[in-house]
C-alpha cells in the first residue's frame, strides 16, 4: 500500500475547468474521502489518480514515484465501482481468482493467493458457493476480495454504497470501514453524503465548483468550517447562519443582534459589512430569560432529541434540544448561542474570520 | 375527511401473504404513518384502501360505510406516488386543475381557479404556475404531484413514499411543510415510508408492519419508548439498538433472553469492562463502537471525548428493554 501525493493538480474538459489546483496528501493506509455535491470534480479527481483521466496540469506521486502521464494499467490501482458487480455464472472463488488467473498466475499460487484473502475478509466458508444466492455483505466482501488479491498500492471506490436504501446502507458502511480496518489499505472514496464521509473517512477533503474548500479529520470540519460552504454541506440539519450588518475587530468579543449582546469567541481577524454568525442546531438553546428572542415553528421528534424550527429575526434557524424539552408551536422563546462554538463568516468572501476558536484548525489556511 | 377502518383484512398474491389479517383504524384527521422494510406489505395496504386491489378476507369501511365493492372513483381517495407523474405538456396551473376538471366532479372554473391558487400558496410555487411541468426541479414536480391530491376534498390521501426520491436537503422542507399542510387542513392522511425519520417527524401514529402482520400500532414516542417486540424495537432509533443476551448483565427478569439497549440506556463509567473498537465522529454526536464479551455495541460519548481505540470503559444497562424467547417484550 501506498502514500498518494496530489501537487497543484488541474483538468480541463475543453473550456470547462473541472478541477483547480488541488493539493492534499492521501497517508499510507488511510481511508480518504473525496466529498461534494454533484458537478463538483470529485470523480474527476479519483479517476485522475487510478489513470482513467490524464490531468491537465499537475503531479500524482504514488510511493514518491510521479505517475500522473501513466496509463491506469501502469499505475496498480484497484477501482470498486458499484459494490455488487461481481460475475454471476462464476462462484466466490473464480470471482476473487479472475484477477490473477487473467494475469498469468500459476494455479497453485492463485489458490494460495486466494485462500489468504478469503481469511482476511472471513469467507473461507463460502469460497466454492455461487455469487447468486449471497447477502449483500458478503457480496461487499466478495467484491473486495477481487479488488485487493492483485496487491495493488491503493483502492479506488466510486458512491459504492450510493444505491443502497439508508437502512442497509449504514450496516454496510459500517462493514466496509471495519474491513478497511483488518486490511489496513489507502483507500480513496468519492461519495456527496455528508454522513457516510463523517462516519467513514479519517480525513476528509471537502470540493464545490472545482475548488477544494477544507481539507482535514471529520470532527474538525464540522466544528471549525473554513467557508459557509463546508458549514451547509456537513452537518444534518445545516449549521444555522444569522446575518447581520456589522463589525468585527481583532478585539471583538461580542456582537449585537437586535439589541441583544451576543458573545462570541475572541476575534483575530477583522471585516466588516455583510456578517454572518454561524452556529449550529445542537449549541442554540431555549432559554426563556435570554433577551434574543424568537418564535416557535415545529418541533420534530427524533427519539432521544428533537429538532425545533424557530423564526428569528434574522430568518429561520433549527436548534437540537432534548426530547423532554417542552417546545410549543407560536411559544415566543429566548434563544441563547453557546459562544466557545460560533463561527462568524464574511459574506462577501464566504469564508470564516480566524478567531481564538478556530485558529488551530484554519490558522495555517 | 374519512375516518378509515381496516377489519381482519388478509391479501395474498398466489402463494405469498402480502397483508395477514391486519385490522386497524385511521381516525378522522390523522397523519398515519405505515413504517417496514421492503416486502412488509405497505404499499399493498395503500392499494387496498384506495381500491386498486381487493382484500381476499376482511373489510374496509370509510366512516362506517363498507367500500369493498366500490371502485377507487367512488372512494374518493387522492393518491401521490414516489415517481411524480405528471402531464409534461401542460402548464403547472394545468396540472394542478385537472383534477378538479373531472366529467364526475363538475367543478366551476372560477372555483378551480381559487383552489389552485390557494395549493400553489400552500407549497410555495405560486410564480411557477405557468411553467412547463418539464421546466421545474425534482422537488418542485415533487409539489406540484402532492397539490394535485390536495386541490381535491377527498376522503383520504394517500402517499406512497412521495420523498424518497428527492434530496436529503429538501425532503427535510418538505416533512415540515407535510405535516403543517396537514395541521392547516385537517386531512386524513396515510402515508407509507420505509424512512424513519419521516415516521418519526411527521406522524401522529405509526403502524409498524412486519411481513404483512401489523406488529404495533401508536404514537411515535409509544413505539420508541415502548415497544411490543425485537422487530418493533430496531425499527426506529438511530444509532439503533443494541440487542445482546440478556445473561450478559446481572438482576435480570426470569423470562428475559434478550435486552435491548439504546444509547440512552447505557451508563458508562460502572458495570462490566467493554473494549473501545472504534470512536465515530459525526459531527453533532459521537459514537463508540465498543465490544463486551465479544458483543458489538453502539452507544454515544461526548462529542470530543477523550477515548480512543484499546481504551477500556464501563457500561450498565440503565432502564433496559427485555425481550422474550420468541421476542416478545417481558
Amino acid at each position: 500500500m501506498a502514500e498518494i501525493v496530489i501537487k497543484n493538480l488541474r483538468k480541463d474538459f475543453g473550456d470547462f475547468n473541472a478541477v483547480k489546483s488541488s493539493s492534499f496528501t492521501i497517508e499510507d493506509g488511510e481511508f480518504f474521502m473525496l466529498l461534494g455535491p454533484s458537478g463538483c470534480g470529485k470523480t474527476t479527481t479519483l479517476r485522475m489518480i487510478a489513470g482513467l483521466e490524464l490531468p491537465t496540469s499537475g503531479e500524482i506521486y504514488l510511493d514518491g514515484e510521479e505517475v500522473s502521464q501513466r496509463p491506469a494499467s501502469e499505475r496498480d490501482i484497484a477501482m470498486v465501482f458499484q459494490m455488487f458487480a461481481l460475475y454471476p455464472h462464476m462462484n466466490v472463488r473464480k470471482n476473487i481468482s479472475y484477477p490473477l488467473v487473467n494475469q498469468g498466475w500459476a494455479k497453485p499460487k492463485v489458490k494460495q493467493k486466494v485462500e489468504e484473502i478469503a481469511q482476511i475478509l472471513d469467507i473461507t466458508d463460502i469460497l466454492e458457493k455461487p455469487v447468486g444466492g449471497l447477502s449483500g455483505g458478503d457480496r461487499q466482501r466478495v467484491a473486495l476480495g477481487r479488488a485487493i488479491v492483485r496487491d495493488p498500492k491503493a483502492f479506488m471506490m466510486d458512491e459504492p454504497l450510493g444505491a443502497l436504501d439508508a437502512e442497509f446502507r449504514e450496516r454496510m458502511a459500517e462493514e466496509l470501514r471495519a474491513l478497511h480496518d483488518r486490511m489496513n489499505a489507502t483507500t480513496v472514496y468519492v461519495t456527496h453524503d455528508q454522513l457516510e464521509a463523517m462516519q467513514m473517512g479519517d480525513k476528509i477533503v471537502v470540493m464545490n465548483h472545482g475548488v477544494i474548500e477544507q481539507f482535514g479529520v471529520p470532527q474538525d470540519i464540522y466544528d471549525w468550517p473554513a467557508t459557509m460552504f463546508v458549514a451547509s454541506f456537513i452537518g444534518s440539519p445545516a449549521m444555522n447562519f444569522l446575518r447581520f450588518e456589522g463589525e468585527v475587530t481583532p478585539q471583538t468579543t461580542a456582537i449585537q443582534m437586535d439589541g441583544a449582546k451576543v458573545s462570541v469567541p475572541h476575534q483575530h481577524g477583522a471585516a466588516s459589512g455583510k456578517l454572518v454568525l454561524g452556529v449550529r442546531p445542537e449549541h442554540v438553546s431555549l432559554s426563556d430569560a435570554a433577551p434574543y428572542r424568537a418564535r416557535v415553528l415545529a418541533s420534530e421528534y427524533l427519539g432521544t432529541t428533537q429538532i425545533i424550527t424557530l423564526d428569528t429575526g434574522h430568518g429561520q434557524i433549527k436548534a437540537r434540544a432534548p426530547a423532554s424539552d417542552v417546545a410549543r408551536m407560536d411559544e415566543q422563546v429566548g434563544l441563547t448561542f453557546n459562544p466557545r462554538t460560533v463561527t462568524i463568516f464574511d459574506e462577501s468572501t464566504g469564508r470564516a474570520i480566524i478567531s481564538e476558536a478556530n485558529k488551530e484548525v484554519l490558522g495555517h489556511v | 375527511m374519512s375516518e378509515i377502518e381496516l377489519s381482519n383484512i388478509t391479501k395474498r398474491f398466489g402463494k405469498v401473504t402480502a397483508i395477514d389479517d391486519v385490522t386497524m383504524a385511521v381516525p378522522d384527521g390523522a397523519f398515519v404513518v405505515l413504517l417496514g422494510p421492503t416486502g412488509a406489505g405497505k404499499t399493498t395496504t395503500l392499494r387496498l384502501i384506495s381500491g386498486l386491489e381487493d382484500p381476499d378476507v376482511g373489510e374496509i369501511r370509510f366512516d362506517g360505510r363498507v367500500v369493498n365493492r366500490e371502485t377507487p372513483a367512488q372512494r374518493d381517495v387522492a393518491m401521490v406516488f414516489q415517481q411524480y407523474s405528471l402531464y409534461p405538456h401542460m402548464t403547472v396551473r394545468d396540472n394542478l386543475a385537472f383534477p378538479l376538471r373531472s366529467p364526475i366532479l363538475k367543478t366551476p372554473e372560477d372555483e378551480i381557479a381559487r383552489k389552485v391558487q390557494a395549493v400553489a400558496d400552500v407549497l410555495h410555487i405560486p410564480h411557477k404556475l405557468d411553467n412547463k411541468a418539464t421546466e421545474l426541479s425534482g422537488g418542485e414536480m415533487q409539489r406540484v404531484s402532492i397539490g394535485r391530491a390536495l386541490v381535491r376534498d377527498p376522503a383520504i390521501y394517500l402517499m406512497d413514499e412521495p420523498l424518497s426520491s428527492l434530496d436529503a436537503k429538501l425532503r427535510a422542507d418538505l416533512r415540515i411543510e407535510l405535516k403543517r399542510i396537514h395541521a392547516d387542513i385537517g386531512a386524513t392522511l396515510l402515508y407509507v415510508t420505509h424512512d424513519q425519520i419521516e415516521a418519526m417527524t411527521m406522524a401522529s401514529h405509526v403502524g409498524v408492519l412486519d411481513e404483512g402482520k401489523l406488529a404495533q400500532f401508536g404514537t411515535p414516542r409509544e413505539i420508541y419508548e415502548n415497544p411490543v417486540n425485537l422487530y418493533v424495537a430496531g425499527r426506529l432509533g438511530q444509532p439503533r439498538i443494541n440487542t445482546l443476551p440478556a445473561n450478559l448483565f446481572p438482576g435480570i427478569p426470569n423470562d428475559a433472553v434478550t435486552i435491548g439497549l439504546r444509547p440512552e440506556n447505557i451508563k458508562q463509567g460502572e458495570g462490566q469492562p467493554a473494549e473501545v473498537m472504534r470512536v465515530e465522529h459525526l459531527g453533532d454526536q459521537t459514537r463508540l463502537h465498543l465490544k463486551l464479551n465479544g458483543h458489538d455495541v453502539i452507544t454515544l460519548a461526548e462529542v470530543h471525548t477523550p477515548l480512543g481505540e484499546g481504551d477500556t470503559i464501563k457500561i450498565a444497562p440503565d432502564n433496559p428493554l427485555f425481550f422474550a424467547a420468541n421476542g416478545q417484550r417481558v
